[in-house]
C-alpha cells in the first residue's frame, strides 16, 4: 500500500485550558520523510505525542498506521518507534543493557542478535558496556536511534532528534533516516534546522498550535508567492535600514556580505529597489527564496490574521 | 502470547530494576545496614501503662467473694472481661491468639477453702510476650485481690488475715517468662524496618521514572501497568528477605530471642507482608507527581504505622478509635503474626487470622495502584 501512514483531522489538545494544539489536520505518506516545522512551544511535540498515542486528544480523530489513535492506542505503540526530545533511556544502564530492555518489552524475536545487530549497525559495538549516562550527546542519540529500531517499526516518529548534535553527527544522522526512507520506512521529524527541512520530502509548518502550511519545500516556496532579490556589493547598517523602510519590502536578512530582500509584491518591490540603487553601485540579483524566508513569512502573516 | 500478561516484558522490566538497583551502590548498602543501625539503636524499650486489657475468668466457684473480686478486678480499669471461656483449653487458645492478655482461673471451691483457712489457689496466666502491656496489670491485680479479701472477710480475725496470706496468687507468664522487653521489640523491628525500607524504596520507583524522563519512552512502549508494577516490585522481595535476616541473625546474636515457631511459616508470613508495603510503596509511585511528593506519601504512611500498630505502644493501651485505624495498618497484623511464631511458637491456623488482612490490603492497594498508574502523559 503507498496510501496515508499518518491521517488526522481536527486534532485539538489542551493543558489548562491553553491550547497546545488546535484543529490539526495532516496526513503522511507511506516511505516519506515528512519535516514538521516550528518554533519552540508551537506544539510540535505535542502533535507527536498524540500521533503514538501518549496523548488522549480533546477533540478530532485519525488514524495511525491503520489504527484508531483514540482507540488501539497500544497497537500503535506495537509498531512505532518513537525518539523522545530528551534522551530517554536509563543513564545507569549501559548500552547494551538499555537496548536489551527495549527488545524485550517490543518482545523481539531472537533479542540477543538484533542487539548485536543493531550495536554493529550504528558503531555502538565499542561502546555497548559504557553506561549510557557516560555517552556524549551525538552517542546518545545513536542509542536512542538504535533502541527506537530495534522492533523494526513502519513508522519512525522523532521529536528534535538532532537538537545539541554536532554537524558531522547530524549528516550522519541524516544519512540513516534516508537510508531507512528507501527501505520503505515512514519517518516523521521535527527539527528547528532549515537544511534539515530540505532534507524532507515534505514539510508541515507550525506555530502556536496552528498548522500553518503543508507540502514539499518547494511547493510551500511557490505557495508563498515570495520574491527574494540578493543585493551585493557596499552593504552597510544604514543601507540595511534604508531597504527595510521599503514598503515592498517584508524581510531583509545579512548574510555575510549580502543582503536577502524579501517581499511579496515582486513588481513593487523591483521598482523600490531600483530606485535605491539610483545614487548607489550595487548589484542585484533575483534568486529562490530560502525556505527560513519562506516560514518567517508565514509567521508573519499568520500574526497578522491574528492581530 | 498472553494478551494481559507477558512474561517477556514482566522478566525485562525485573532485570532492569535488578541492575539498576546493584548500581545504585549507596541505597543497597542502605538497605542492608539499616536493620543493624535499628536493631542497636531500637533494641532497648519503650513504656506504658495500657489499661482495659481483655481477660477471661474461668470460674468454678459462684460466691458472694467471688463476684466481688471479679467486680474490683473490672472496676479497677485494668481488666476488660470478655465472655468467660467454655473450657481451659478455649481459655488457653484465647492467650495463644493474643484474644486475650489474661486468663484468670477460680478453681472449685475457692471460697470453701478460704473460709476454712486453707491456702486455695488463684491461677492467674498472663500473655507476657509483650511485658510492659502487661506489668502494671499484674501489680494491681495482686493488691487488689488482698484488699478485696479483707473486705469479704470482715468476719475472720484480723490477725489470721496478716499471719498468712489467705490464698496464693499463682501466676503464669507464658510466651517470654522472663519479662524481657527486647524480646518483644526485636521481632517487632522486623517490621517496622520492612515498612520503612519496602515503601521508601519503591515510592520513589516510579516517580523517578517520571523525573529522569524515562516513563515518556516507557509509555510509548508496549509494556502494560501492571509488568511495570510487579516488575519493579520484584528486587524488592529479595531486599525485604535479607532485612529479615539480618534482624534474626541480630536477635539471635545480641538479644538471645529465643525462636519458637517455624522459620518457614514466618517466611510466608513476612513474604505478605512484604508485598503488603510494596504496593503501598508503588501505589504512591504512581499517586506522587516528583520524588519530594513520593518522601512525603511514604513519611505520612510510616509514622502512623510505628505510632499505631502496638510497636512503640502496647496495642491495647490505645483508644478505641486508634485501635481501629491500627487494624488498617499491615504492620499491627505483622508484629502479632511476627511476634506469635517467633515468642509463642504459633502454627499455620494461628498465623492465618493475622494473614489474610495483609492480602485483603494488598488486592485494594494494588488495584488502586493499577487503576492510578500512567497510560499517557494527559
Amino acid at each position: 500500500m503507498s496510501g496515508a501512514i499518518i491521517e488526522v483531522e481536527g486534532l485539538s489538545k489542551s493543558f489548562d485550558g491553553k491550547f497546545a494544539v488546535r484543529n490539526l489536520s495532516m496526513s503522511v505518506r507511506q516511505g516519506e520523510i515528512f519535516g514538521f516545522l516550528g518554533p519552540n512551544g508551537s506544539g510540535k511535540t505535542t502533535s507527536i505525542r498524540l500521533l503514538c498515542g501518549l496523548l488522549t486528544p480533546d477533540a478530532g480523530q485519525g488514524r495511525c498506521l491503520g489504527f484508531d489513535i483514540r482507540r488501539h492506542a497500544r497497537e500503535i505503540k506495537r509498531r512505532v518507534g518513537y525518539m523522545t526530545q530528551g534522551f530517554s533511556y536509563y543513564e545507569d544502564l549501559s548500552v547494551r543493557e538499555n537496548l536489551e530492555f527495549i527488545a524485550s518489552i517490543y518482545e523481539v524475536q531472537n533479542p540477543h542478535l538484533v542487539v548485536q545487530r543493531a550495536l554493529e549497525q550504528l558503531g555502538l559495538t565499542p561502546r555497548q558496556k559504557q553506561l549510557a549516562g557516560a555517552l556524549s550527546g551525538g552517542w546518545k542519540q545513536r542509542l536512542a536511534l538504535a533502541a527506537c529500531l530495534l522492533h523494526e517499526p513502519k513508522l519512525l516518529l522523532l521529536d528534535e532528534p538532532t537538537a545539541g548534535v554536532d554537524p558531522q553527527a547530524r549528516r550522519e544522522f541524516w544519512n540513516e533516516i534516508h537510508r531507512l526512507a528507501a527501505q520503505g520506512v515512514t519517518v516523521l521529524v521535527s527539527t528547528h534546522y532549515m537544511d534539515e527541512a530540505e532534507r524532507c520530502h515534505r514539510l508541515a509548518y507550525m506555530t502556536d498550535g496552528r498548522l500553518l502550511a503543508q507540502g514539499a519545500p518547494s511547493e510551500l516556496m511557490a505557495a508563498s508567492g515570495l520574491v527574494t532579490w540578493s543585493v551585493g556589493g557596499g552593504h552597510d547598517r544604514a543601507l540595511e535600514q534604508r531597504l527595510r523602510e521599503l514598503p515592498a519590502v517584508e524581510d531583509v536578512v545579512s548574510f555575510g556580505t549580502t543582503l536577502y530582500v524579501s517581499g511579496t509584491d515582486a513588481a513593487a518591490l523591483e521598482t523600490q529597489l531600483t530606485a535605491v540603487n539610483a545614487d548607489r553601485g550595487l548589484v542585484y540579483r533575483r534568486v529562490s527564496p530560502r525556505l527560513e524566508d519562506v516560514f518567517v513569512h508565514l509567521m508573519r502573516t499568520a500574526a497578522e490574521g491574528h492581530a | 502470547m498472553n494478551r494481559w500478561l507477558s512474561w517477556t516484558r514482566l522478566v525485562a522490566v525485573m532485570r532492569k530494576e535488578f541492575i539498576q538497583m546493584r548500581r545504585d551502590r549507596m541505597s543497597f548498602a542502605l538497605m542492608v545496614f539499616v536493620p543493624v543501625m535499628q536493631l542497636v539503636l531500637f533494641g532497648y524499650a519503650l513504656n506504658n501503662d495500657p489499661r482495659h486489657l481483655p481477660t477471661a475468668i474461668i470460674s468454678g466457684d459462684a460466691t458472694s467473694v467471688t463476684r466481688s473480686l471479679v467486680a474490683a478486678l473490672q472496676n479497677s480499669g485494668y481488666f476488660k472481661l470478655t465472655t468467660p471461656p467454655a473450657s481451659h483449653a478455649e481459655a488457653s487458645r484465647l492467650l495463644e491468639l493474643g484474644r486475650v492478655q489474661f486468663v484468670i482461673d477460680i478453681p472449685a471451691g475457692f471460697t470453701r477453702q478460704l473460709m476454712r483457712g486453707e491456702t486455695p489457689v488463684l491461677r492467674v496466666d498472663v500473655d507476657a510476650a509483650d511485658p510492659v502491656a502487661a506489668g502494671n496489670a499484674i501489680t494491681t491485680l495482686l493488691q487488689l485481690s488482698q484488699q478485696v479479701l479483707k473486705q469479704e472477710r470482715l468476719a475472720v480475725p484480723a490477725a489470721s488475715a496478716t499471719v498468712k496470706p489467705p490464698f496464693e496468687l499463682r501466676l503464669h507468664r507464658r510466651y517470654n517468662e522472663e519479662g524481657v522487653t527486647a524480646y518483644n521489640i526485636v521481632p517487632g523491628l522486623m517490621g517496622v524496618i520492612l515498612t520503612l525500607t519496602m515503601v521508601m524504596m519503591t515510592a520513589l520507583g516510579v516517580t523517578r521514572e517520571l523525573e529522569r524522563g524515562t516513563l515518556e519512552n516507557l509509555l510509548a512502549t508496549p509494556v502494560l501497568p501492571h509488568e511495570v508494577l510487579m516488575g519493579k516490585m520484584a528486587p524488592y522481595i529479595i531486599v525485604g528477605y535479607i532485612q529479615v535476616g539480618v534482624v534474626l541473625l541480630g536477635a539471635e546474636v545480641l538479644f538471645q530471642v529465643p525462636m519458637a515457631g517455624s522459620l518457614g511459616l514466618l517466611s510466608f508470613g513476612v513474604l505478605a507482608f512484604i508485598v503488603a508495603n510494596l504496593t503501598v510503596g508503588i501505589t504512591f509511585s504512581s499517586l506522587a507527581r516528583n520524588m519530594t511528593q513520593a518522601m512525603q506519601m511514604s513519611f505520612f504512611f510510616m509514622l502512623p504505622s510505628i505510632l499505631l500498630s502496638g510497636f512503640m505502644f502496647p496495642y491495647r493501651g490505645m483508644p478505641e478509635w486508634a485501635q481501629w485505624l491500627g487494624e488498617v495498618l499491615p504492620l499491627t497484623h505483622f508484629l502479632r503474626l511476627v511476634r506469635g511464631i517467633v515468642l509463642k511458637g504459633s502454627g499455620a491456623a494461628d498465623v492465618w487470622p493475622h494473614v489474610w488482612p495483609l492480602l485483603v490490603f494488598t488486592g485494594v492497594v494494588l488495584a488502586l495502584g493499577v487503576k492510578r498508574y500512567r497510560r499517557t502523559l494527559d
